[in-house]
């Protein structure tokens, strides 16, 4: 049944490796160069003053979000469709989602504050937004169907399936919004970074932002994914001793 | 050619023996039906302006619809999970997306029956009115959104349906996926109430989406409903 | 009746939430046996009866019923295999023939064979047309019964079939599970009633704590 019992067991007092400091490190470096150019040494909007700042971190988050998205996407697919269903992809499946929604928040948040203080407005109907915010909802769904009780064999085959019929509905859904939307022309471009004149440096720090936040993302989730794998150990070893102790039961002392 | 046959016999005996259901317990009629109509009237409570309520009515239609569909789609898994008999099924050894779209259809003709009342209050109610074109388009929106929300009623109620607490969970997971019927169907039925001057013809690209939904979501369905309800 | 096995388990592990309810059992089954299931609650009785039907997965240990795989194919033993379990099946707002005929439809039975079927358990004339939730606990376990004979399974696996049943529906019971053995069917089942369960029983096997043992 399992991948997991031909592990030898060990005490694991942490899941880094090489390959988690180097990541952690780059990230940390490119995250504070982006902090640093974001706040200080790129230009105030004309239009929006320093409120542009926002930008540089709800752009690379709407980013992520997605990208998370695509990697629950792909890994369910492959655990579905493989012959051999290994457990891997269902926990960087799964690893991937909490990660994405965390993001996907951020996104929401970045984005109602950044409407706010450029338009006066916490919440625009603008189609990106309100496409974040079913993906969150979404989300939300599919981590507490892997919540539900059961195998881990059990909730990876649901939550899989789950994650390929949201890769059919977003889409639905962000179609609806944007011809919806499309009907009321005029007063709601609400795409604040719709204005920005970007030069080159801003331009740097945006996708400096991005690939700071892609190694974040990467680094959580090769984390979170084996703290997923040890704690399936655990049940793992505790179902060998239930095993164990119900074949004694019945032996007699 | 057996194999198609064995199937549509199993689709057309779940579909057959849940309205037969229906028509005996009339848990449907007696119950969701006036719980329906009375979320029409609450409306008119909240909303409290003729003229709103009037450009509005397309929208609280299907807004209700969607509020009776959770009660609906529970109703459809308990008479099969009251006595085992989802088991039975599992066990019988059918095609389990024949049994999808057996109670998905059945779910469509209850959400039409539902629908019929919910656009009578709406013309009561709100004094909307609808031309003779406009009546073609309403009568296409119901058929194209009510399929929809039955294939993917089913599809979450199966997965939802049974142990400890998992009904809550319904609401959570169908609320977004119904979203986009719930735009679309409700500026096809504005374009065929002509309300804020929108236009008959504005309504069929609506439609479109809703046939479009229907189908992604009768197959999808039909494919992950045997997986969704295995252990 | 020949020696080729029907059910053959060896060293099976069947964990359901977490839980080993069969851990490590070893038997087999063979062709046209009547084979009695004992042993206390919670021995996992329930559990083998429905891990033969199909319907959980194997963890460890390799399972065969009628040819199919468990750990693989799971799904291909339903259609071979009639279950009966602690519920009944049955559509409470239905008549017992609309039941009948649902489940009949499901497999391609013809009218002679339901007839043939209610009429083993009794259900012709004036109970066919009562809804089951007017039924007795009796009157539906003989209507879920008649239900299981209709499938013409190979192999028939029941989970205590005499509770609830008066002494007539037991002694219609015995008949109906001897006449499927003559007509080619295993047979396993579950019981606490030992003393009718042994004279029907060609062999018995004790369940406890997950495991299996000839008695």
């Amino acid at each position: 049944m399992s991948q997991t019992s031909t592990q030898t067991p060990q005490k694991v007092s942490n899941t880094g490796t090489q390959a988690t400091r180097v990541i952690g490190a780059l990230a940390i470096l490119v995250t504070i160069w982006v902090v640093i150019s974001g706040l200080v040494l790129t230009p105030a909007d004309v239009v929006q003053g320093e409120s542009v700042r926002i930008m540089y971190v709800h752009v690379p988050s709407a980013w992520i979000a997605y990208v998370a998205f695509i990697v629950t996407a792909i890994t369910s697919a492959f655990y579905i469709f493989s012959k051999r269903h290994s457990l891997g992809f269902d926990r960087v499946a799964g690893a991937s989602a909490e990660v994405g929604v965390i993001f996907m928040a951020i996104t929401l948040i970045t984005g109602s504050l950044w409407g706010r203080l450029t338009w006066g407005e916490f919440w625009q109907w603008d189609p990106r937004l309100t496409t974040t915010a079913f993906l969150f909802v979404t989300y939300v769904g599919y981590l507490a169907v892997r919540r539900l009780d059961g195998s881990i064999e059990q909730r990876a085959k649901r939550s899989g399936v789950i994650a390929l019929l949201a890769v059919v509905e977003i889409p639905l859904v962000h179609f609806s919004v944007v011809f919806w939307r499309s009907l009321h022309q005029g007063a709601t471009v609400l795409n604040p970074n719709g204005d920005v004149k970007m030069d080159d440096l801003m331009l740097f720090t945006l996708f400096s932002g991005v690939i700071g936040f892609t190694l974040v993302f990467i680094w959580l989730v090769l984390h979170r994914q084996r703290t997923m794998l040890l704690s399936d150990l655990v049940i793992e070893r505790a179902i060998d001793n239930a095993i164990l102790e119900r074949q004694n039961e019945g032996v007699g002392r | 050619m057996k194999k198609i046959t064995n199937r549509s016999r199993v689709v057309s005996a779940v579909f057959i023996k849940d309205l037969r259901i229906e028509a005996r317990s009339r848990v449907v009629t007696n119950q969701v039906l006036p719980f329906a109509g009375l979320i029409m009237i609450m409306f008119a409570f909240a909303l409290d302006n003729d003229d709103v309520l009037q450009r509005v009515a397309g929208g609280l239609i299907w807004l209700a619809t969607i509020f009776s569909l959770f009660v609906i789609v529970q109703r459809s898994f308990a008479i099969e999970t009251d006595d085992s008999a989802l088991d039975s099924l599992r066990v019988a050894g059918i095609d389990l997306s024949a049994v999808f779209l057996g109670k998905a259809f059945a779910l469509t003709l209850q959400l039409i029956a539902l629908d019929v009342v919910l656009i009578a209050s709406a013309f009561l109610l709100y004094q909307v009115q609808v031309s003779a074109v406009g009546i073609v388009l309403l009568v296409t929106c119901v058929t194209c959104a009510t399929t929809g929300l039955g294939f993917v009623g089913t599809l979450y109620g199966g997965l939802t349906a049974g142990a400890n607490g998992r009904e809550t969970l319904l609401p959570l997971l169908l609320l977004p996926v119904v979203a986009p019927v719930l735009i679309a169907a409700t500026r096809a039925t504005e374009a065929a109430f002509g309300s804020g001057g929108a236009a008959t013809s504005e309504g069929w690209a609506w439609v479109g989406l809703l046939t479009i939904f229907a189908a992604v979501f009768g197959i999808g369905g039909s494919l992950a409903f045997g997986p969704l309800i295995d252990e | 009746m020949t020696s080729e096995k029907v059910v053959d388990f060896n060293d099976v592990v069947i964990v359901y939430d977490n839980f080993p309810a069969i851990a490590g059992a070893t038997f087999y089954v063979n062709a046209g046996e009547i084979i009695l299931l004992q042993g206390p609650n919670g021995a996992g009785k329930t559990t083998l009866l429905r891990a033969c039907a199909g319907l959980l997965p194997i963890s460890r240990g390799a399972a065969n019923v009628l040819g199919c795989d468990l750990r693989s194919d799971r799904s291909a033993v339903r259609s071979r295999v009639g279950l009966l379990g602690h519920a009944n099946g049955l559509f409470q707002d239905l008549t017992v023939l609309e039941n009948m005929l649902f489940w009949s439809r499901l497999v391609g039975a013809n009218k002679l064979d339901i007839e043939q079927a209610m009429d083993a358990m009794g259900l012709s004339g004036r109970l066919s047309g009562i809804t089951v939730a007017k039924l007795s606990a009796g009157q539906r376990r003989r209507c879920a019964l008649a239900s299981l004979i209709v499938r013409r399974a190979q192999l028939w696996l029941l989970d205590e079939p005499h509770a609830g049943l008066d002494a007539q529906g037991r002694d219609e019971l015995d008949a109906t599970l001897r006449a499927a053995r003559d007509a080619g069917a295993t047979v396993i089942f579950a019981s606490h009633e030992i003393e009718r369960a042994q004279a029907l029983a060609t062999r018995s096997l004790l369940v406890t704590t997950g495991t299996v043992k000839t008695i």
